[in-house]
């Protein structure tokens, strides 16, 4: 009983907030309104699997992994570093990226764009000491960057927590077995980090996936992601029923590839799954 | 239990606490309003606050689209709100507006004819113009030399990567519908086919489809040519005097933001009284002047300084707008917009 009244509040907050609007999203994904009402359909769903809307999904998705893939190869190291004994000023790195994120997300990205512009500061720079000019904003290559720079804690923070666990007598155990530095990070370091390294994936891939921010304000509008395409299906056609089949369609992902990052954990605790 | 004794203490002392703040003065009727962002002198509210004894509660939206989300959905009980004239037909399509009584609202006569009983909404029903303007290009002087007078300037690979086109369905492919020829609100799948292939063709020559930062991007030079709204354009030439905007030949949009009172409003008596003070000549004056738009108040507008009632690019003369239209929503069609526009991005 006393259980039961501990968890109601949440339970409540899940119910209003969380599985009442997910329902909505199924049922407006389902159905399609005439004149004459809401009838079942899976018209929204076929939309879907039109080439230019799974051109948008290809998109996203590319963008999505490539940044997740730049975020882990920077993040990992930084993670390393941070829980090593070598460096003394961990905390003053670990406030370095927690501090950022204090601030508005669409003011940093924002931010971007001044850095970026053609007479932006970067330019500028640039100039100044008789190097040629970069122009990278509206590109995809600043929708990339804005995505890495906004998500980068995201990575580094799940790894930093896992490798700063890891027993340090295991490591140096390893070592007195004859393992090599390389080795040792291949054998012990690295498979012992996975946890975190899923976490990070999992965390970054998504909201990479989904923002619509990032690639309307750096990729200069020129790009319709996934997630523009869920917004103005709400906003602009008041398309209830494509938006949430879209949406579905994105939770599908998210549910897939969280699925395979399972499997992945999973496997390395020696094959769990079966 | 004596957790429980301090919890009444508590909650007992909060009563009397609100029973105070609560008594302090008998309570003024509230009026609530939601406008766009930064567009409207605030010290007028003050004014208005004083003068009727009503206390203002003032919001703002980013979006049309926000502020149609909002109303529909219920919740919020706002008494005048300001939507755009496509929006205001589809609000009153829905049925989601009260009427309004002109008679409540004699400063109305103000308001210069030519902007009354419009198509959105033809005998002023629903709604009384608050600001109106066009769409047009908006051009850095000292980037591009030749007469703007033409939407096709937008498509001349000359300007490759400086045009700057709006992230938005409706007023992209109207330039493109403009430029061949058609209406801005045509219902005909081969005339936006056809304006979509030709958005596809400028697509390389475009820099980016922006919203708001757009001006911000022409006033720090970051490119020659924008599709821009002439309100916007207004504040971006007082910024840099390199800039200026012309209204193509081929015709442009007039659009109008208003003024009208949504369904179930709990002020309306105060809702007509706002529209009526914002409708008088020297308050739609100083809103005139504050927000750099045009007002429809043709007495406050004969008050303004001559170089910008003059100004045809602000104030167009009934010739300028011969080809003019106003944005009509589209119903079903919009979805075929959507889908060009899409295919336009996919690209």
């Amino acid at each position: 009983m006393k259980k039961f009244s501990a968890m109601t509040p949440y339970l409540i907050w899940m119910a209003l907030f969380i599985i009442i609007p997910m329902l909505l999203v199924v049922y407006y994904a389902f159905t399609v309104t005439t004149s004459e009402g809401a009838t079942w359909s899976l018209a929204n769903f076929a939309r879907f699997f039109e080439p230019i809307y799974l051109r948008v999904l290809w998109r996203s998705l590319t963008l999505a992994l490539v940044s997740t893939l730049i975020c882990l190869l920077l993040g990992y190291p930084v993670a390393m570093i941070m829980a090593g004994n070598a460096f003394s000023r961990k905390k003053v790195l670990l406030v370095l990226f927690v501090v950022p994120m204090w601030m508005n997300f669409l003011l940093r990205t924002y931010a971007w764009l001044s850095i970026l512009e053609r007479n932006g500061l970067l330019n500028v720079f640039l100039t100044s000491i008789n190097l040629p000019r970069l122009n990278i904003l509206y590109t995809n290559t600043a929708v990339i960057l804005g995505m890495v720079y906004n998500f980068l804690p995201f990575m580094v923070l799940p790894i930093y927590s896992v490798l700063s666990k890891i027993d340090k007598g295991v490591i140096e155990a390893a070592g007195d077995l004859g393992a090599n530095s390389v080795q040792v990070f291949t054998r012990v370091i690295f498979p012992l980090s996975l946890p975190g390294v899923i976490s990070g994936i999992t965390m970054v891939f998504m909201p990479a996936l989904t923002t619509f921010v990032i690639p309307r304000l750096l990729g200069g509008g020129q790009f319709t992601l996934i997630g523009n395409l869920i917004e103005q299906q709400f906003l602009v056609v008041a398309d209830w029923g494509f938006g949430s089949a879209i949406s579905m369609v994105m939770i599908l992902f998210i549910l897939l590839s969280m699925a395979i990052m399972s499997f992945f954990e999973g496997e390395d605790k020696e094959a769990t799954l079966w | 239990m004596v957790q429980k004794g301090k919890m009444k203490v508590f909650l007992f002392s909060l009563i009397i606490l609100s029973l105070f703040l609560s008594g302090c003065k008998k309570a003024k009727p509230k009026l609530y309003v939601y406008n766009w962002g930064d567009y409207i002198d605030e010290s007028i509210l003050e004014e208005f606050e004083k003068e009727m004894d009503i206390k203002v509660i003032y919001d703002t939206f980013a979006t049309n689209e926000d502020m149609y989300v909002k109303i529909k959905s219920g919740g919020s009980s706002y008494d005048v709100i300001f939507p755009s004239d496509y929006m205001l037909t589809r609000m009153r399509e829905e049925d989601m507006l009260e009427k309004i009584d002109l008679d409540q609202i004699p400063n109305h006569k103000y308001l210069d004819s030519r902007f009354m009983s419009n198509e959105y909404d033809p005998s002023n029903t629903y709604s009384l113009p608050y600001m109106w303007g066009t769409f047009g290009i908006l051009y850095n002087t000292t980037m591009v030399d030749e007469k703007v007078d033409s939407w096709d300037i937008l498509w001349d690979p000359k300007y490759a990567k400086q045009i700057l086109m709006l992230d938005s369905q409706r007023d992209s492919i109207g330039a493109a519908l403009l430029k061949l020829g058609y209406s801005l609100n045509t219902l005909d799948y081969g005339q936006l086919v056809e304006a979509g292939n030709l958005l596809k063709k400028q697509k390389p020559l475009v820099l980016a489809y922006v919203v708001d930062e757009g001006k911000d991007k022409m006033i720090a030079g970051e490119a020659a040519l924008a599709l821009t709204w002439s309100g916007e354009a207004g504040y971006a030439c007082k910024v840099n005097s390199d800039l200026a905007y012309a209204i193509p030949k081929e015709g442009t949009n007039i659009w109008f933001d208003v003024m009208a009172i949504p369904k179930g409003a709990k002020n309306k008596e105060g809702a007509l009284k706002f529209m009526d003070f914002l409708c008088s000549p020297e308050i739609s004056l100083r809103n005139a002047k504050y927000t750099g738009y045009a007002t429809p108040n043709s007495a406050a507008k004969a008050m303004l300084p001559e170089e910008i009632r003059n100004d045809r690019s602000s104030y167009p003369e009934e010739e300028d707008l011969v080809n003019a239209e106003v944005f009509v929503n589209l119903g079903k069609t919009l979805k075929e917009y959507d889908r060009i526009w899409t295919e336009i991005k996919a690209h």
